[in-house]
């Protein structure tokens, strides 16, 4: 029991203070990108065609990157030019498909609170059930890691919970393989209105890597409705967290 | 042996015209006889059909200490005598060259589907995920559990059958495939540039270890000399991995016999130890560390010293959580004589990584075919005897020292120079490359072979887990059903690593 107690005082306390404090981030962590404006067609042209998922599109402005495609490689930032840039900002969440098209010169149109009525249905409590439908496993490893007492989730009165019958929303990670969608829809429809749905992961909101498989319907939103889209290939778990804690009006 | 093979080192090309090509029955033979002597089956898988109706088949063999792998091929058409009946080892490999070219292994005792995977050849029926026969025991008194695909956690998906007679477990079944993405078809089919991605994502929390072993198999392809400061990068970030899964593995064990202080501690170290990673790449799971050549980030001095304190620390923190579990009878006394795998059954079933070594075998990829920087340095194995909960936790415990030591040694001891190499890595026509490498679930094995035109034509995939499914499966016979979620957490096994 002496040696219980004293590696309890080594360990310490090490939850963080997150979300009164920043988190600090690796200095190489690539979070939202930034567009220089003005960029020549051929250095996004060049990286248009070199981008593994084609989340690289042309518009006025330039180039743009969809978050929701991409793997956060860093390969376009790679290129010479300094075109494209990786921030630190590990903020990402958005409401919308449409918002996670990141353009030169316009500000990330981040996830707001959804809305008074989510607020004070589950502002105080969230009860997701978390559906893997295909992907890799990383998306799930970090959000288990939420659960850890770095992060502790259930202070902010969100938990993962077993059954679907207890559950307010549905966490869906990876890009629903044809195999998975059954066992997706059954998920869904045993949950109890209101509910809402999340995407996590570059996956569950296009397709990620697995864009054109037969094998894959290639996003939730093909089969559910989406109510909060969060990128990353896999999404910090900070990205995560700061996603859940906007969507109910608590950041 | 008796027949001549093509004999080939790891991650090393060979011409595929010099693989031998037997009839079906002198093919079968030599891998009985491979079996019967101690080899193992690291890889079987069939080709692009050669003519109507016609597919080869491709068996890449190892024998313990030889330090080579062996590959042999044959031609089938329609159906042959499974090997399964005389080499269980060979059982899911036949099931999925049934599933993905219908090519019948007749007299297999176990013909089920492997992940519910449309046919390569399109004149089978489709398969409907989940939809199988399961094997059923009947009495008054037994019952059936079926639980899955959606599991009561944040876990991959995957469908478990027990047969029970009131707690004891008398068969367990399991059926996957529901993270099937085709990605070995589209590791040829789709455009070259997603290839490192999907090796990446394979198995994410494998990122480095598959990611190097596909990176070998087109280094070994096209030639590539990689820098020696790369080889040492690669080294660490697969350690780092290594030590970061083992570390979170003896924490979920002890949460499943609710011992919680080293439960919590070591969910933190996890990350704690991931976070090493993402200081190095920017990922906590080495996403974007390996390029075909090299690597994408170098360590600069400050970076080295910073990555050697938090070594330092979480190496610390480590052992204090760790050893409160070997100090705690009611945790070791859960561990002990749970979910035993004992050594012949192992064999048999060709198992790898810590679960065979937990077993007494010492079968390591790294010291029995090392690539790479393992090339140059060696890293220990570490055996236990017994073959149950303990040994599997007891052989991550002494691993994760090994890895530490490792780390520590090829950092401070960094070879100068590039860190990615200059030449190109266009790929040898008409070649196979077998490259092996030992993540920290096991021996991982990429298969790739070039057509005459230099491309891509068969890429096969062989994750740790595909091998060792069924060892969790034996190690629930006889067992309590209130033991497989520490049974299960003993083997972690990747579900997406399985259904690719
Ligand atoms: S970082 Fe994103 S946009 Fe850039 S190349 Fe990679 S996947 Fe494409």
């Amino acid at each position: 029991m002496i040696k219980v107690i004293l590696a309890r005082i080594k360990q310490g306390y090490r939850t963080s203070a997150f979300p009164k404090e920043e988190p600090v981030l690796a200095e190489r962590f690539r979070g939202l990108p930034v567009l220089r404006e003005g960029m020549l067609p051929e250095e996004s042209e060049e990286r248009a065609i070199a981008c593994p998922t084609g989340a690289i599109g042309k518009g006025p402005g330039g180039a743009s990157i969809d978050l929701g495609k991409c793997l956060f490689c860093g390969g376009c930032a790679a290129s010479p030019g300094g075109a494209v840039n990786f921030t630190k900002d590990y903020r990402l969440a958005a409401l919308s498909r449409e918002d996670l098209i990141c353009r030169p010169g316009e500000a990330y149109k981040l996830a707001e609170s959804a809305g008074k009525e989510i607020k004070r249905t589950f502002g105080r409590s969230l009860k997701l059930r978390q559906v893997s439908a295909g992907g890799c496993n990383a998306c799930e490893a970090d959000l288990n890691v939420l659960n850890t007492l770095a992060f502790d989730l259930g202070r902010f009165g969100i938990q993962f919970v077993a059954s679907p019958r207890h559950a307010d929303g549905l966490l869906v990670t990876g890009p629903v393989t044809r195999n998975m969608r059954l066992a997706l829809k059954k998920t869904y429809d045993a949950m109890p209105s209101p509910k809402v749905v999340i995407a996590s992961g570059t996956c569950a909101i296009s397709g990620g890597p697995y864009i054109g498989h037969e094998e894959v319907i290639g996003g939730v939103d093909k089969e559910l409705p989406v109510d909060i889209y969060i990128p990353g290939c896999p999404p910090h778990p900070y990205t995560v967290l700061d996603g859940l804690l906007r969507f109910l009006g608590r950041r | 042996m008796t027949r001549p093979l093509l004999q080939t080192g790891n991650a090393r090309a060979a011409s595929l015209k010099d693989v031998p090509l037997y009839d079906i029955g002198t093919f079968r033979e030599t891998v009985l006889e491979n079996d019967r002597e101690g080899g193992r089956i690291v890889s079987f898988f069939g080709c692009v059909p050669e003519g109507e109706g016609q597919v080869r088949l491709f068996a890449v063999l190892s024998r313990h200490r030889e330090g080579v792998f062996f590959i042999l091929s044959s031609d089938v058409k329609g159906s042959y005598r499974s090997l399964t009946p005389d080499c269980p080892q060979a059982h899911l490999f036949e099931r999925e060259i049934y599933e993905e070219w219908g090519i019948v292994p007749e007299g297999h005792p176990w013909l089920k589907p492997v992940r519910f995977a449309p046919r390569r050849r399109k004149d089978g029926p489709e398969i409907e995920a989940g939809i199988m026969d399961f094997f059923r025991m009947k009495g008054e008194e037994a019952h059936e559990v079926a639980v899955g695909p959606v599991h009561a956690g944040v876990i991959e998906p995957g469908h478990f059958r027990f047969q029970c007679h009131g707690e004891d477990v008398f068969n367990l079944e399991i059926s996957l495939g529901y993270q099937h993405r085709g990605v070995e078809r589209a590791m040829v089919e789709y455009p070259g540039k997603r290839r490192i991605h999907y090796a990446e994502t394979l198995a994410g929390d494998t990122t480095i270890g598959h990611a190097t072993a596909y990176c070998h198999a087109v280094e070994g392809l096209s030639g590539c000399n990689v820098p020696a400061r790369a080889q040492a990068l690669r080294g660490v970030m697969l350690e780092l991995e290594r030590l970061a899964n083992h570390a979170g593995d003896l924490g979920a064990l002890s949460g499943d016999v609710a011992y919680l202080p080293t439960s919590s501690y070591c969910g933190r170290i996890r990350g704690d130890i991931l976070n090493i990673t993402a200081l190095v790449c920017g990922s906590r799971f080495g996403r974007g560390m390996l390029t075909c050549g090299g690597v994408r980030f170098d360590v600069d001095d400050v970076m080295r010293q910073e990555l050697l304190e938090r070594l330092d620390r979480v190496m610390s923190d480590l052992k204090c959580a760790a050893d409160l579990l070997w100090e705690t009878p009611s945790v070791v006394d859960r561990f002990e004589g749970t979910g035993v795998v004992d050594k012949k059954m192992c064999e048999e079933l060709g198992l790898v990584g810590p679960a065979a070594r937990a077993c007494g075998i010492p079968r390591d990829v790294r010291s029995d075919l090392p690539s790479g920087i393992y090339r140059f340095s060696q890293i220990p194995v570490f055996t236990c005897e017994s073959g149950d909960v303990f040994a599997r936790a007891y052989v991550r415990w002494m691993e994760t020292q090994k890895s530490a030591d490792f780390i520590k040694e090829q950092t401070e001891g960094l070879p100068s120079g590039a860190v990615i190499a200059g030449e190109g890595t266009r790929l040898l026509p008409g070649s196979i490359v077998v490259s092996a490498v030992e993540g920290w679930r096991g021996e991982i094995c990429h298969v790739a072979m070039t057509g005459v035109d230099g491309e891509l034509a068969r890429y096969k995939v062989v994750d740790p887990s595909f091998h060792n499914w069924m060892g969790l499966a034996v190690a629930m016979r006889g067992g309590e059903i209130s033991d497989f979620p520490l049974c299960n957490k003993s083997f972690n096994l990747s579900y997406c690593g399985h259904d690719l």
